[in-house]
């Protein structure tokens, strides 16, 4: 019989039969790679005499953190809160910055983008030296630059800087504004907002219908902002004003550690914060400028000529077919530079900045030890922000994309 | 990638997470029953390694004068530094087969157990937490310090407790950080912690008037302070507000390792107390009689043998750092610009606390 070695090769023949075999090779070690690797750090742990588990985030935090966002958001109480709430703390200040950072960046950015196009020499003088000096230094450096120069010029402890005299001052210690103290029946100006902006949007298909039918243009852009305005504004004081200010309070007699502007008053932006918005967003400016030019440039010159030899206008040209053009180019390098900001936020540690790493994966750590569980979930956090963020980025290109028919 | 599948990763992801943290400890601990049940606790030994490769691998501050600090040329030096030397030269006869890995108070522990360093010799508080929950042991203690606060003179402070509402400058990862907030918590009193990843940020920072506060170990605020661009319009609060008994760390579960560097200290500090010094050692092991001395320098009896070493082991150390004593004065003792008196660091033969168990 002879049949054997012909199964054999016709089998060793099939593509498919070949693929299957491979993936189940691979699959196989990758496997016996994580059994191994799993293997090998309960070992070596146990070795040490430590065990995995996330036990340890019921266990109470005996440090103090700076006051922030989190700390305010979390309610954070040193002795009753957890390392749990240490954790969340962390995700609040890693994502306030982030966020801030991404809308200061993008303004910046499309600003820098623009002025590097202008036909004005001294704008795009100006945004050329911009974007080749601070995309050319180290984040880090800009960080410490900006924090230390920050520090340093502004005016001690003990004296400040009023930037609206009794409301709004500056010293070392941070940035005072006054805290908005929400009373009774604040709610209704909430639910007013919420209403004003659905019936912007009702406004907007109306404006469609109208446009569609008649070829008439609403301003919609007006009409939005000024019923966003209005009607909550109206509302409230409607409802007899329901809101108090807290405003910052300044002592400059009394005992020397005593004066100053006195903790709880008023509502304070800390100058680690920013500072790492302030490096963070100048810093990806420049990249995101960058990427505006190029996503305008990418628009052929044709385009413009071709709008207006159909007598459209030309600020009309702009926004109708230029920049939506233009976005199709932009939004995904620009997704980069999003989820960029917020792996760069980490790098706040450095300046005491207490986000996510330097809070849990700095502090926490150093007291439960617990390396593994740490890092791991610090990355989950870093990996659905980013995820999330690309999600949100593809939906809107999917939007802006040329559609081809 | 399309948005939803990245959209549907994300929420798998993030699910998966917060079952993993909800319920995976109790499943997490049973399957690391099972592992312990079936694999044999390898051990590997650190003595080995070291051998193999031909240095100790020594985890430093990334600058603290006196205790760990390179000069210009890159040269390490400080009682920290010394004692890594003196591991090295009982180990390999010289105290220059060592490698200094410069680490932030954050990430030292990490760097040791993870097996970066073979020994952490870096100003380091020996804790409960810290010897039984994070898989390391202290070798001992070569110096007893405690926490203190540094403030400009100008604010007219006499006493911490008159702090109340301050802003705190110090290091993430630290004892520092959880004993001021017991002190102020103890004393009700309010305060701000501004908390930094490295020394000389908070140095700094402090120094632009950020905080009213410098606090560290004393023997921290005093090498910290020679870096202030002017060391004299501050001062040291009297209050001592910790212990902390500072000292080398070794991984948990390698005892010969840990014993080399325990006995290695020890050597150093019975050196000083028997008057043998860098420039005696050798001639003290040829011409003694006094037997204590003789099982020190290795004449006698095969200490050095029992700990996987040559007999030399302690002749060696003290040769290459010399004794206790002159390690201490010549980094951090009364004629350096630390000025640290021996106080509760002297021998406790001459009213100090320094104990150490005898070689015999
Ligand atoms: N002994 C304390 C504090 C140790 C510590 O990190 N101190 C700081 C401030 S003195 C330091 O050594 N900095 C030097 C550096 O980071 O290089 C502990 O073990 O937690």
């Amino acid at each position: 019989m002879n049949w054997k070695p012909n199964t054999f090769s016709k089998f060793a023949n099939d593509a498919n039969v070949r693929g299957v075999f491979f993936q189940v090779v691979l699959i196989a070690t990758l496997v016996f790679f994580f059994f191994w690797l799993t293997d090998n750090t309960l070992t070596n742990l146990s070795n040490q005499g430590k065990s995995l588990g996330f036990a340890f985030l019921s266990g109470t935090a005996g440090f103090q953190i700076s006051q922030t966002f989190g700390t305010w958001l979390f309610d954070y109480q040193v002795g009753t809160s957890t390392y749990l709430d240490v954790y969340f703390i962390g995700i609040a200040n890693t994502l306030l910055v982030a966020v801030l950072g991404i809308v200061a960046a993008t303004v910046i950015g499309f600003t820098l983008g623009i002025m590097r196009l202008s036909n004005n020499i001294v704008f795009r003088a100006f945004a050329t030296t911009y974007i080749e000096m601070l995309r050319n230094i180290p984040i880090l450096l800009q960080l410490f630059f900006w924090y230390f120069a920050v520090l340093r010029s502004l005016p001690g402890k003990r004296d400040k800087l009023e930037i609206i005299p009794d409301l709004i001052g500056v010293n070392i210690t941070g940035l005072y504004l006054p805290a908005p103290v929400p009373q009774e029946g604040f709610v209704y100006s909430v639910i007013a907002f919420a209403l004003a902006i659905l019936l912007t949007f009702g406004v907007k298909q109306y404006a469609k219908r109208v446009q569609a039918q008649t070829g008439k243009i609403t301003p919609v852009f007006l009409i939005g902002t000024a019923l966003v305005i209005s009607i909550p504004l109206i509302t409230f004081l409607a409802t007899n004003s329901p809101l108090d200010w807290n405003t910052p309070e300044f002592k400059d007699s009394g005992p020397m550690l005593r004066r100053g502007y006195q903790s709880g008053s008023g509502m304070i932006l800390v100058p680690e914060l920013i500072a790492v918005w302030l490096a963070l967003s100048l810093y990806t400016a420049a990249f995101i400028a960058e990427i505006v030019r190029a996503g305008i440039l990418a628009v052929s010159q044709g385009q413009t000529e071709a709008a207006s030899a159909l007598g459209i206008r030309p600020n009309y040209t702009l926004r109708l077919v230029v920049i939506p053009q233009a976005m199709r180019v932009i939004i995904p390098p620009l997704t980069s530079q999003y989820l960029n900001i917020t792996k760069n936020s980490s790098l706040a540690v450095a300046i005491a900045y207490p986000e996510l790493v330097s809070v849990f994966a700095g502090t926490a750590l150093n007291q439960v030890g617990k390396e593994i569980e740490m890092i791991f979930m610090m990355m989950m956090v870093y990996l659905t922000v980013s995820l999330l963020t690309a999600a949100f980025m593809n939906w809107y290109n999917d939007r802006v994309k040329l559609v081809e028919r | 990638m399309d948005s939803k599948m990245i959209a549907v990763a994300a929420l798998v992801i993030g699910a998966g997470a917060g079952f993993f943290i909800g319920k995976g400890n109790k499943e997490v601990v049973e399957v690391e029953k099972i592992v312990e049940k079936t694999v044999e606790a390898k051990q590997t030994s650190t003595l080995d390694a070291v051998r193999s490769k031909g240095f100790v691998q020594c985890g430093v501050s990334q600058g603290l004068p006196g205790f760990s600090n390179a000069d210009d040329s890159g040269k390490w030096a400080g009682i920290d530094v010394d004692l890594c030397r003196a591991v090295a030269a009982a180990v390999f006869g010289s105290g220059d087969k060592v490698k200094f890995s410069p680490l932030s108070a954050k990430q030292r522990f990490t760097a040791l157990s993870s097996g970066e360093v073979d020994i952490l010799s870096r100003n380091t508080t020996w804790t409960m937490t810290r010897d039984t929950q994070l898989g390391l042991n202290f070798a001992g203690v070569n110096y007893y310090d405690g926490q203190g606060m540094m403030v400009p003179k100008s604010l007219g402070v006499k006493s911490a407790i008159e702090l109340d509402g301050a802003n705190i400058c110090t290091n993430t990862g630290t004892t520092t950080e959880l004993n001021i907030t017991d002190y102020f918590r103890s004393n009700n009193m309010k305060f701000n912690l501004v908390a930094f990843e490295k020394a000389d940020e908070v140095v700094a920072a402090y120094d632009s008037g950020r905080c009213d506060v410098y606090t560290t170990d004393r023997s921290g605020l005093a090498a910290q302070r020679t870096k202030l661009t002017k060391p004299d319009d501050h001062m040291v609060l009297p209050e001592i507000i910790s212990k902390e008994p500072l000292g080398p760390v070794v991984r948990q579960g390698d005892d010969q390792w840990f014993n080399v560097v325990r006995w290695t200290l020890r050597a150093l500090i019975n050196a000083e107390e028997m008057g043998v010094t860098k420039a005696n050692a050798a001639s003290k092991a040829s011409s003694s009689k006094d037997p204590a001395l003789l099982r020190l320098l290795g004449k006698e009896g095969k200490f050095g043998e029992e700990l996987g070493l040559s007999n030399d082991w302690a002749l060696n150390a003290i040769t290459a750092v010399g004794n206790y004593s002159e390690s201490y004065e010549a980094n951090v003792g009364p004629n350096t610009p630390l000025k640290l008196d021996r106080g509760v660091n002297a021998l406790w033969s001459d009213g100090g606390i320094l104990y150490a168990a005898p070689i015999r």
